[in-house]
């Protein structure tokens, strides 16, 4: 494979590259220039739309279509949302631009408002960022003097006021409806779908809701072109009806296990082999993958022989996985009970669902209450069929809870009883000798807390 | 609603800080969580006095305000949290690499368990979701510094010059 060059994460490093003359001098919003003096904003959301880019939040919609839901001729305002909520466990890309090159996620913030013709945008940080947070605000009130950011952008009569707003640490309120109704001042319940952001957001007007990283995609589009951001990654699938393929580079998160933890930037489509071994410099002390995660917590698990798997949009989905996700990519040895991992997951689910759709609710603290018997040497086998017919039937996918937070609680359930069901078997067995082939109702057990 | 004799507690400052909020948004129930920080950031904690005073300033029920914040479980409301506040987390990545031997041994030399603050008010150990910072796994957020590769031993000498 031929030396590939980071682009997103190109400043990253280098002395001083969260400020704004570090960024200029490194080329930086020339991008904005050529789209403010030379591009209509259809223009730069057919050029969007040309690229492939595809949301690099989770979800990976198509960006330059979804911008295209807004109504067309709206007489405004209509209100742009960067999603820097970024909390899906595994995952840190997000946090690593905003710290490290803030201008270049704010170049692609202002192209994206010039294109979806909003006036105003809201960056939602999480809390836990406060490195982020202050570069983040300091790069703005830079790009206000620079004339980058308030009324007549660069002479273009464009203008746009960019607001941060701070969350108070809730995952939920990375699920754009979420977020939205946060930044309203709510509780970040999830919006029943449609109406889409795109044609009743926030403050009930017309909202596009991206991810940070997306933004910085959006900024080497402009700087770069269309031809560059489709010669990386995977076409699409003929096999699959209207695939918008993955092209582009990818900011890959790498945790748990290697040796070398970090976020590396490679095209789409590279495989969670290659990531673990080229990029993070293998398992520590020689021990042998048992699980991976393939893009953040939700999207549940890999085996040690499925790490040929290749991390594009399509990719994980084939392996049984919920999908690509946030590509962070989180490595388990041969020492992790999947018992002990599966608990840690439904613990996580259990503390963030928002409470809103009942078989969220009750199906993760229930899950977790599974777990906790389980791992207290009560378990019986039952409660294995148990757990699968929580993951069975919550989430979008079963069609019975608003948003995806359900379906992301159930894929670790699922992918860690059908991959690893021998192991739990054994370990409820080995601990629960008098009880493990009982199938009678039992009493919920008083919960004992972890810590 | 003012009838009590609750004496107030935002002060000048924070109405000032919070006011300046409005502008930015059409409308003023969208300023609650900015003014929920501004209070907690003043003084550690919203009370519900604070909350009755911010559904003032933003023309709306206290019911509202608190609706939000009880959402969140962010801001404490019986007393403040500790000079510091700190999060280990426990998701994943901190949980493979020991989180959770970390935040065991903090909570048995402090005395205290996730949530709970010292009795000398200096510190509040809290156990957190995914910091998002997984790369500095098993890590801790300590107001705004971020602690990496945590071992009991690290978490001792970040107490050792945290207390007294």
């Amino acid at each position: 494979m031929a030396a590939f060059e980071p682009v997103l994460l190109a400043n990253v490093g280098k002395p001083d590259s969260y400020t704004l003359s570090a960024y200029e001098a490194s080329g930086g919003y020339q991008g904005l220039r050529k789209v403010l003096q030379t591009m209509s904003p259809d223009q730069v959301k057919d050029l969007v739309k040309s690229s492939g880019l595809r949301g690099r939040g989770g979800a990976g919609f198509p960006t330059g279509l979804k911008w295209t839901f807004l109504p067309a001729n709206h007489p405004g305002p209509i209100y742009f949302c960067l999603n820097a909520d970024e909390s899906e466990p595994g995952t840190f890309n997000n946090r690593i631009l905003m710290e490290s090159d803030p201008h270049q996620v704010l170049e692609g913030l202002i192209i994206s408002c010039f294109a979806t013709k909003a006036s105003t945008a809201y960056f939602y940080m999480r809390y836990e960022f406060p490195t982020a947070w202050d570069r983040v605000n300091a790069a703005i009130a830079d790009c206000y003097r620079a004339g980058y950011l308030g009324s007549n952008i660069l002479g273009s009569g464009f203008s746009l006021n960019v607001y941060t707003h701070r969350g108070a640490a809730a995952y939920i309120c990375g699920e754009e409806t979420g977020l939205i109704e946060s930044l309203e001042g709510k509780r970040a319940w999830p919006r029943i779908k449609p109406p889409f952001p795109a044609v009743e957001g926030v403050f009930r007007k017309p909202t596009v809701v991206n991810n940070v990283e997306t933004a910085a995609c959006v900024t080497q589009i402009a700087t770069r072109g269309v031809e560059w951001f489709k010669s990386m990654g995977v076409p699409p699938d003929p096999k699959i009806p209207r695939d918008a393929g993955s092209y582009g580079p990818k900011l890959y998160c790498l945790s748990g296990h290697v040796n070398r933890p970090g976020c590396y930037e490679a095209p789409l489509g590279l495989t969670v082999r290659e990531l673990i071994d080229t990029y993070g410099g293998g398992v520590p002390q020689g021990r042998k993958v048992k699980a991976v995660i393939p893009g953040g917590i939700s999207m549940g698990l890999l085996t040690a022989e499925e790490l040929d798997c290749p991390l594009d949009f399509n990719g994980p989905g084939r392996y049984g996985c919920l999908g690509l996700g946030t590509a962070a990519v989180v490595v388990m040895d041969e020492t992790v009970s999947m018992v002990d991992f599966l608990h840690n997951s439904c613990q996580f689910f259990a503390h963030e669902s928002c409470g809103q759709c009942t078989p969220c609710r009750e199906g993760t603290s229930w899950s977790l209450g599974l777990m906790k018997r389980i791992m207290a040497g009560q378990g019986r086998l039952k409660d294995l069929d148990l757990l699968l017919e929580i993951g069975d039937t919550i989430g979008i996918i079963p069609g019975t809870t608003i948003c995806g937070l359900a379906d992301g609680a159930a894929w670790p359930i699922k992918n860690a009883i059908r991959k690893f069901r021998g192991e739990f078997e054994e370990y409820i067995r080995r601990t629960n000798p008098a009880g493990w082939m009982k199938t009678d109702p039992v009493p919920a057990m008083k919960l004992v807390e972890l810590h | 609603m003012t009838t009590t004799k609750s004496k107030r507690v935002l002060t000048d400052e924070m109405i000032a800080q919070i006011r300046e909020f409005i502008p930015r948004y059409p409308s003023k129930q969208a300023v609650t969580l900015p003014a929920l920080h501004v209070v907690n950031d003043h003084l550690r904690y919203v009370p519900l006095q604070a909350v009755v005073e911010i559904a003032e300033i933003l023309e709306l029920r206290p019911a509202d305000v608190q609706d939000t914040l009880s959402f969140y479980g962010f801001f404490k409301q019986d007393k403040p949290h500790g000079r510091v506040r700190a999060w280990v987390c426990r998701s994943v990545s901190c949980h493979l690499l020991g989180a959770d031997q970390v935040l065991e041994h903090m909570c048995q030399r402090l005395q205290i368990r996730p949530g709970e603050t010292t009795s000398d008010g200096s510190l509040t150990l809290e156990f957190a979701e995914c910091l998002g910072a997984c790369e500095h796994a098993p890590c801790m957020l300590a107001g705004k510094d971020l602690h990496s590769r945590l071992t009991p031993k690290t978490a001792d000498e970040f107490l050792d010059k945290l207390i007294q």
